[in-house]
């Protein structure tokens, strides 16, 4: 889409989502966020108990099916046999997943970019992750190996939002089109891949027809070492403290690097900052490609952490780069809160399927109600005027009783 | 009369035509392979998708940048695809190039395309961009099939879904409108959000179940009369393509010539173009903005969730989680390549629905031969819709104001 050619004079800058978000941030700090996490799960508990079902219940159950229990019930404990300490370990695991999609989708916020494809730029990681991880036989040591097989997934998911980066940049095709395109390709990609015949199916002996690829622990040994659990039932690996190192690592290169100095200031006002020297162009371009190596670090870290296959199924379920919007939005694409969400969405995930016990709450029900939450939250938080417009209120009232609010 | 003769007269052939010519040339050089005329000697495809760049490369000297490009991409590929078509088989090309059955097809896929895309064209007219469209179709397609499954009745189940559709639009527009929140995370949003409602309630109301078996479905017209036009051939070829349509196919006909008028010959319409073009000058003149976007986005919910509905009512009389697939995001790619005009968004549709088409009937011809190509065939919609929306060809202008919220004063 083009820039309007008559731009009209409604509302002063910033004319960006990013810039709109920071300026809101300020504005608003912390509350917001809270508010809206808590008015998504109301939301989500009404919905509960109009089908019939106690919400308290189910969002208890939940809880202890995230293993959050483990801070009251259990802390300190860490012997993976207890089902508690063994369900927490799980939703680390899958805050590990979500603080890379949520990144992911953050860095291109902060330049005034909506990274919705997320999504194909870990499957496509995946794919890479896979090849290196199983296809390359004993090529290179093992340790070796892992830091390839991630870094050339981290390279796939950079040239896969490249391209709408590239597209972005140079025709202006918008990018939540270009990069849903990109996941739908991406997905019959991978669906080919470790599908019936594919170059990536499985080659072990009597498993020819299963849609799904090698084993990379069973074909070359070389894996993430595990940091907490047992190696054979998705143990929590070191790839845990990557995810916490790429939380620096973007708050460092976005508050103290020129290039993140770059990228926030075209997120403000790109006129502003081509007018003051900056290449809008360039910075669209990297913006995306570093969302993608992001996305990208997601995959790998899976595949060699603790997935170690993939296969048609696990690649068309997959939901993680969906989930990043979420962990971003609500994280306010800032460091910290994309930490806190991803751990937030990470219990979730896993207390909303496998951890929750199907006597509490029917798992398959739990699933959609974490997307509905998922969906709830964004919506807020992409209106999160009504609520900063109700505190100010409330400021407001504290500061002179006698003004009444404008209506919005 | 003298009107148009002054247009004929006034004609002059510039580098625009040009470069349509080399379009043309380069789509001729792959439809020289394919039945009926099926040329068997690589050399054809050659000299056609030749001629059509050499064509596009002079129309490029001559100024038209884009459509010249254009002509010489649409040459080499057309080429490279006719040379694919003369080293494969007759028969496989049969299947695949049966063109009553394949534009009926295309019908099939491009009606869900047309009626969300003419819902994006209402709410992007009005100065909302709808990303959820995507999400309004599931919702559509999800409580189309309940309805009808409830009440026995198709025509009820299309009307439920499209209030569910009407709902989840009222729920956008309040966002983007009311409290004025970002429009693209607000359609985000709407998307997520319709998975989760669709597969909550489908696990719900239907367990591990699908939808039973024998659901009223949306009709189908027999013209039989198609079949007697003079020329057997035309004849056949008429109720191959027309013939056996869907009611809702015929409708999406219908809706795509009423959008036009109401959108370009009533106060309807240039009310609503003008809260897209400029809101403060539309409410200077006593139009409600926010009275028409809430209408606008509304109706778009209910159009996109008439698409979902016919996906399955219509077509596979059953639900999937996430059975929409992106269309959603397809048709809006078509609002933006058909500039923002039914008509345009038609033409795009069904471009994007013969691709839908197409691929299927690759995967069914090829299926034994190549192994996974079923699968692999499946990109071809998206790869298209990406190249469509990178705009290879032409380039458009959306309404000035879309995506920006409007303040009152």
């Amino acid at each position: 889409m083009s820039e309007p050619l008559t731009p009209p004079p409604e509302e002063a800058p910033p004319t960006t989502t990013a810039g709109k978000l920071m300026l809101r941030q300020r504005a608003g700090g912390i509350i917001p966020p809270i508010i809206t996490a808590i008015f998504a799960f109301f939301m989500g508990g009404i919905v509960i108990a109009a089908s019939g079902h106690n919400p308290i219940d189910a969002y208890l159950g939940i809880l202890d099916g995230a293993g959050l229990n483990w801070f009251w019930d259990d802390f300190g404990n860490t012997d993976v046999l207890e089902l508690t300490t063994f369900n927490f370990t799980q939703t680390l695991l899958r805050t590990t997943t979500f603080v890379f999609t949520g990144l992911a989708v953050a860095f291109a916020f902060r330049c005034g970019l909506f990274n919705i494809g997320g999504q194909g730029q870990y499957t496509i990681g995946i794919v890479v992750a896979v090849w290196v991880g199983a296809y390359w036989g004993n090529a290179l040591p093992n340790g070796l190996h892992v830091v390839v097989g991630i870094v050339l997934a981290a390279l796939a998911g950079a040239i896969w939002a490249g391209i709408a980066g590239i597209l972005k940049a140079t025709v202006g095709a918008h990018e939540v089109i270009t990069t849903i395109m990109l996941n739908w390709i991406a997905f019959w990609f991978a669906s080919y891949c470790f599908g019936q015949g594919g170059p990536l199916q499985n080659t072990t002996p009597g498993q020819e027809s299963v849609p799904s690829s090698d084993d990379v622990y069973e074909k070359s040994g070389a894996i993430i070492p595990v940091l907490w659990g047992d190696q054979g039932f998705q143990a929590l690996h070191y790839g845990f403290f990557l995810a916490i190192a790429a939380l620096v690592v973007f708050w460092v290169v976005l508050n103290r690097t020129t290039l993140g100095y770059e990228v926030r200031a075209v997120g403000y006002n790109p006129e502003a900052a081509a007018y003051g020297g900056i290449s809008v162009k360039k910075n669209f371009f990297l913006a995306m490609a570093i969302s993608g190596l992001f996305a990208g670090l997601a995959a790998g870290t899976d595949i060699f952490g603790w997935k170690y296959d993939a296969g048609v199924l696990d690649v068309q379920a997959s939901a993680v780069g969906f989930v990043g919007i979420a962990v971003a939005l609500l994280g306010r694409s800032t460091a910290v809160g994309v930490g806190l969400g991803a751990l937030i969405f990470g219990a979730l995930d896993y207390g909303t399927t496998r951890g929750l016990d199907p006597e509490v709450f029917d798992p398959t029900l739990a699933g959609n109600l974490s997307l509905m939450i998922q969906g709830l939250v964004v919506l807020f938080v992409g209106a999160d005027l009504l609520i900063l417009y109700l505190w100010s209120l409330r400021k407001k009232r504290f500061a002179s009783p006698r003004m009444s609010g404008r209506g919005a | 009369m003298t009107a148009v003769a002054a247009r004929v007269q006034s004609w002059s052939f510039t580098a625009n035509h040009l470069a349509v010519g080399g379009l043309l040339l380069g789509v001729f050089a792959f439809y020289v392979a394919l039945p009926p005329i099926s040329a068997r000697s690589p050399f054809w495809p050659a000299l056609f998708g030749t001629a059509g760049a050499v064509v596009g490369l002079v129309a490029w000297r001559r100024g038209s940048v884009r459509l010249g490009w254009s002509a010489v991409i649409v040459g080499i590929v057309g080429a490279a695809l006719g040379y694919l078509a003369t080293r494969s088989s007759v028969e496989h090309l049969d299947i695949v190039f049966t063109w009553p059955s394949l534009i009926a097809a295309m019908f099939v896929f491009a009606t869900p395309l047309v009626y969300a895309a003419i819902g994006g064209i209402f709410s992007e007219r009005s100065g909302v961009v709808n990303i959820g469209l995507e999400g309004m179709m599931l919702m559509g397609a999800f409580w189309g099939i309940w309805g009808a499954d409830a009440t026995g009745s198709w025509i009820t189940g299309v009307l439920i879904g499209m209030a569910s559709g009407a709902l989840l639009g009222l729920t956008h527009a309040f966002f983007s409108v009311h409290l004025r929140a970002d429009q693209i995370i607000g359609g985000t949003a709407i998307n997520l959000l319709a998975v989760g409602i669709t597969g909550y309630a489908f696990v719900q109301l239907y367990g591990s179940e699908n939808i039973p078996a024998g659901v009223s479905e949306i009709p189908r017209l027999k013209m039989t009369f198609l079949e007697k036009i003079p020329p057997e051939a035309l004849g056949d070829f008429l109720f191959g393509a027309f013939g056996r349509l869907s009611l809702m196919i015929w409708i999406g006909f219908l809706l795509v010539a009423v959008s036009h008028v109401v959108m370009f010959k009533t106060p309807i319409g240039l009310r609503i173009r003008s809260c897209g073009e400029h809101p403060r000058a539309a409410d200077t003149v006593g139009i409600s903005v926010y009275g028409v976007r809430y209408a606008a986005v509304t109706l778009s919910g209910m159009l996109a969730a008439a698409g979902g509905a016919f996906l399955s009512v219509g077509v596979v009389s059953a639900f999937n989680e996430g059975m929409t697939g992106g269309r959603g995001f397809i048709a809006l790619a078509a609002v933006i390549f058909g500039n923002w005009r039914p008509f345009g968004a038609f033409g795009a549709a069904c471009l994007f629905g013969f691709s839908t088409a197409l691929a299927f009937r690759l995967g069914d011809a090829y299926r034994d031969s190549v192994a996974g190509m079923d699968v692999l065939a499946q990109m071809l919609p998206y790869v298209l819709t990406l190249i469509a929306v990178a705009g290879v060809i032409g380039r458009s202008i959306p309404p000035a104001a879309v995506g920006r919220p409007y303040t009152k004063q």
